[in-house]
């Protein structure tokens, strides 16, 4: 884990207030309604995907959808594969030596795993914020923002890089907290304010999907409440897939939850159950989901 | 690091060592002192081989210009040879230092993973081949195949000073020197390079990549400043390597010690170093003091490379 | 508006692109280089590489896009180094076969350079002086060597422990040729000038050793885990007695890769010894007695004082030079071979 400094004059997360304030006039001048009308975040439908690392069979036939503007949550106890399977949404579980992917991964209808579709702009378009925040270490906050994106959008005016950067700290909910110092390197920040950082980061390249791995695993109740409260506001603009071990905030902070689970040790991990938070959490259809949801067992 | 481990097991064995008799055993105090002495040995002999220099070098300092060979001052003598020395290291670095750190990336980041190791290690086969063996093939092979080159360098950029020519029709020029230079000290600045690039956090790259960079710009954004310190300290250190090398220069350049830019003529520099090795055998009275005294100042510009390098890499350490 | 299907896939070059664009455009460039009689394998490379580079950036950039177009290009050009930072390796080893095959024979190594001015002769003598200088400087460097190692894994603290750490690594960095000058100072202090003396080689190439000799063997007393040295301890083991019966057995063949590179490392210089052991014809096995020569100031000298014949000297030059690199091959494989084979399995 870096060191992070925490400066005096810093709001804490407990302070924060999710900013709401309007735009700079240059971003809203920008980001004109076509530009928002031609974002609209996207679907994803698995049909029998299975993973393997090698010959290692990690995760069977999993089949399910992700709504756009939801939350959807992956629960299960370690190890049963959910992060295998985010990380297949966005073609990071290929980076491992030897993983393998069967079946298709649709995103609205088109599987990104066909043989013309380029990895690199997938993972574009499916942002992804990781377990412990990782900002790059020596890149100042405003850099870090910008980092792939002044390579995705080439001769980007510095006004222009200059508002999208403010806009991504605005709907990371970091804005304030850091607008009178974006040149300072970004790991002189809080773990909360990291991991807003690299949300910020992610949703600058304009995504239509967010991935989460466990994002408030590293991180105190309080920047874990106020990560929650961003990912409420973000909803409205991206589907969102999170994995947690915590099933308070999957209850929290989720709209649908799917239930992972080992069907033996040393077997491949599987889809149980998937269906509204609520009833997931009140009344299960299977017994391994309750039992794992009440406790009694993971 | 291990230096943790180290430090336990002192305060540990002089602990538990004490505990197990009150007053240190016989065998204790001879071991360690046997020891301590040898520690204090290198320090002694480094000082040795300084001081023994310094006395040897004291009457070339001292004499007057007319006793000296060539008539010329101390350091009249020893300026054109320093001159000589850091020209075809630089021309080395110069050429290295993107090769080896292409080579570093190759094996770190690019070549299929079964084949790193043994690609790391067939790089690492040039550091173990001998300088005389380098110095024959830059005569016989690398000299001859260079003279096309030297000429249409000469013929289309002699503009440039570096280029004036006339081209040498041997070979025998600074810039071939500096090639093979470059290919004796690339080992050392891509092992350095390659060990540290290998080391980059998995969350950083993977960081980089979700992001949606492609493998080139994750290298860029991520690896190298990561690498950054390792590659300046294993540039030195390669330039360390090459300020001292002798017998590769010795052989390639027919030094006549003059101060020059131009790197593809007849007429080159010496090197303090070829020019010690060439003059020594035969040499007698002041004339060797003298050319101890160049190996003196050889010694103090390796030494500072030297130091600059370590404190570059300790000051990463301590990061 | 919404993003279309086949927004995820611009266009993708063909799996092999890059590879068949360079073989396409080897054939076309050998092709015209034969028909206008100018072929030359130096020349054949450099255009191929010249043309294919930009060739594949452009058809890329067309197809896929500037980003992806940069990174074949860049993974391309550094394909390209890795072949310009082998190929002086393998065109040396070849020289060097090729060119020392022609004295590799039993006359070779079973005469000395005795009275040779012309053909004949061989490097015994000089063979013979390799491996007593060399052996010398070993019986120096080694026991200093491990005996400070020693020191600063397990005994050191402090001053002297920091500053013995930062003076080996500015050892490490001595030229060789400065070594060879401080052994014949150190000579001369005592035995006035103009010596020449095979020990006075083994002390230069000492000076060199020592540091890698530490270095090394450092390394490997630090893999040693510390819970082998507790229980010893706990035994109620004195502390020298730990070290020489726990932990220098475990890390035994570690050392002695350690001595073995170190000697590789060495067993070529010609500079220090230049300037101390000198050059001779004949045999010397004395380090006491006079000048002594070693393989690679024989390689040297052959060069650059040819008999008569000069093509024989130079041939003679090359088989030691053969010579030379064998055997520092075999050294360096032995030593990885012995580390692997009876390196104590160290959890």
């Amino acid at each position: 884990m870096p060191e992070t400094a925490t400066d005096d004059t810093t709001q804490t997360d407990a302070e924060l207030t999710p900013d709401l304030a309007a735009p700079s006039k240059d971003a809203r001048d920008k980001h004109s309604s076509d530009e928002a009308a031609e974002r609209h975040a996207k679907r994803f439908e698995l049909k029998n995907v299975n993973l393997f690392y090698g010959d290692f069979h990690a995760v069977k036939d999993v089949s399910m959808k992700i709504e756009p503007n939801r939350v959807t949550a992956l629960i299960g106890s370690s190890g049963c594969g959910k992060t295998t399977v985010l990380r297949s949404l966005n073609r990071m579980h290929e980076l491992n030596a030897g993983a393998r992917v069967e079946g298709e991964v649709l995103l609205d209808d088109q599987d990104i795993y066909g043989r013309d579709v380029d990895p690199v702009e997938v993972r574009r378009l499916v942002g992804m914020v990781f377990q412990s925040p990782n900002p790059f270490p020596t890149m100042s906050i405003a850099e870090n923002v910008a980092a792939v994106l002044t390579l995705t959008r080439r001769g980007l005016k510095k006004a222009d890089k200059d508002a999208a950067i403010e806009r991504a700290l605005r709907g990371a909910h970091l804005w304030n907290e850091v607008k009178d110092r974006l040149d300072k390197p970004g790991s002189s920040l809080s773990g909360g304010q990291q991991q807003r950082l690299c949300i910020a980061r992610a949703t600058a390249v304009e995504p239509e999907v967010l991935l989460m791995d466990e994002p408030c695993s590293a991180l105190d109740p309080v920047a874990t409440l106020a990560i929650e409260d961003l990912i409420r506001d973000l909803k409205s603009r991206y589907t969102i897939a999170i994995v947690t071990h915590n099933m308070q905030q999957a209850a929290r902070a989720s709209d649908v939850t799917a239930f992972f689970n080992l069907e033996e040790s040393g077997k491949p991990g599987q889809l149980v159950e998937m269906d509204a938070t609520e009833k997931i959490f009140t009344g299960p259809s299977k017994k391994a989901t309750e039992d794992y949801v009440s406790g009694r067992f993971g | 690091m291990a230096a943790t481990s180290i430090d336990t097991t002192t305060q540990g064995g002089q602990i538990l060592a004490g505990a197990s008799g009150g007053k240190r055993r016989l065998g204790d105090r001879v071991f360690s002192n046997v020891v301590i002495v040898s520690a204090v040995t290198i320090l002694a002999l480094l000082a040795g081989v300084a001081l023994f220099l310094i006395a040897e070098a004291q009457p070339a300092v001292f004499a007057n210009s007319v006793d000296l060979p060539e008539g010329k001052s101390l350091v009249d003598y020893i300026a054109p040879l320093a001159f000589g020395t850091v020209l075809a290291a630089t021309i080395a670095v110069f050429l290295a230092v993107p090769l080896g750190v292409a080579v570093a990336v190759f094996i770190s980041h690019i070549a299929p993973r079964r084949l790193a190791m043994s690609l790391a290690y067939i790089v690492d086969l040039l550091a173990a081949i001998p300088s005389i063996v380098y110095g024959l093939w830059g005569i016989f092979v690398l000299g001859p195949a260079a003279v096309p080159i030297l000429k249409w360098l000469t013929d289309h950029l002699g503009f440039i000073p570096f280029f004036a020519g006339p081209a040498s029709v041997t070979g025998r020029t600074m810039i071939v020197a500096g090639l093979v230079l470059a290919v004796m000290i690339l080992p050392i600045i891509s092992a350095v390079s390659r060990e540290v690039f290998s080391q980059t956090p998995r969350r950083l790259q993977e960081g980089a990549l979700a992001l949606g960079a492609t493998r080139w710009e994750m290298i860029r954004m991520v690896v190298f400043p990561f690498g950054r310190s390792a590659v300046v300290s294993g540039s030195m250190l390669g330039l360390g390597r090459a300020l001292g090398e002798t017998m590769a220069v010795t052989i390639i350049l027919s030094g006549s010690g003059v101060i020059s830019f131009n790197l593809v003529s007849q007429a080159n520099p010496s090197t303090i170093a070829s020019n010690i090795a060439l003059n020594f055998p035969e040499s007698s009275g002041l004339a060797v003091n003298v050319l101890i005294a160049s190996g003196l100042v050889l010694f103090v510009i390796t030494l500072i490379v030297n130091m600059i390098a370590r404190l570059v890499i300790s000051r990463r350490n301590l990061q | 508006m919404t993003f279309g299907v086949g927004s995820l896939g611009r266009g993708q070059l063909p799996q092999r692109a890059d590879l068949l664009v360079v073989a396409g455009v080897a054939a076309l460039v050998a092709a015209l280089l034969i028909a206008t009689g100018s072929f030359g394998i130096a020349l054949f490379l450099v255009l191929t590489v010249a043309v294919s580079l930009p060739a594949v950036y452009s058809w890329s950039r067309a197809v896929e896009g500037s980003r992806r177009a940069k990174d074949r290009l860049v993974t391309l050009s550094i394909y390209v180094g890795f072949a310009l930072a082998v190929a002086p390796l393998l065109s040396l080893l070849y020289t060097v076969v090729d060119r020392g095959l022609a004295r590799f024979d039993s006359a070779f190594f079973s005469e000395s350079a005795r009275g040779v001015v012309g053909a004949g002769g061989g490097a015994e003598h000089a063979i013979i002086g390799t491996l007593v200088i060399t052996g010398v400087a070993a019986a120096i460097s080694v026991p200093i060597g491990i005996m400070a190692a020693i020191y600063l894994t397990e005994y050191g603290s402090g001053r002297l422990k920091k500053a013995l750490t930062f003076f080996v690594d500015v050892m490490t960095g001595i030229p060789s040729i400065v070594a060879g000058l401080f052994a014949y100072a150190l000579f001369e202090a005592f035995l006035g000038p103009g010596i020449r003396l095979g020990v006075m080689g083994s002390v230069a190439l000492a000076v060199l050793m020592i540091p890698i000799v530490i270095r090394s063997s450092e390394e490997i007393l630090k893999i040693v885990p510390n819970h082998l040295r507790e229980a010893s301890y706990a035994l109620g083991t004195p502390k020298w007695k730990t070290v020489t019966k726990v932990v220098m057995p475990t890390a035994l063949a570690g050392l002695i890769t350690g001595v073995m590179l170190a000697v590789a490392r060495v067993i070529g210089e010609t500079a220090p010894l230049l300037v101390t052991t000198g050059v001779v014809d004949s045999i010397n096995s004395n380090p006491l007695d006079g000048r002594m020569q070693n393989l690679a100031v024989y390689t040297y000298i052959e060069y650059k004082d040819p008999g008569v014949m000069i093509q024989e000297s130079y041939d003679r030059a090359w088989t030691a030079a053969l010579t030379l690199i064998a055997i520092v091959m075999i050294l360096s494989i032995a030593a990885r071979f012995i580390y692997r084979r009876y390196g104590t399995e160290i959890r």
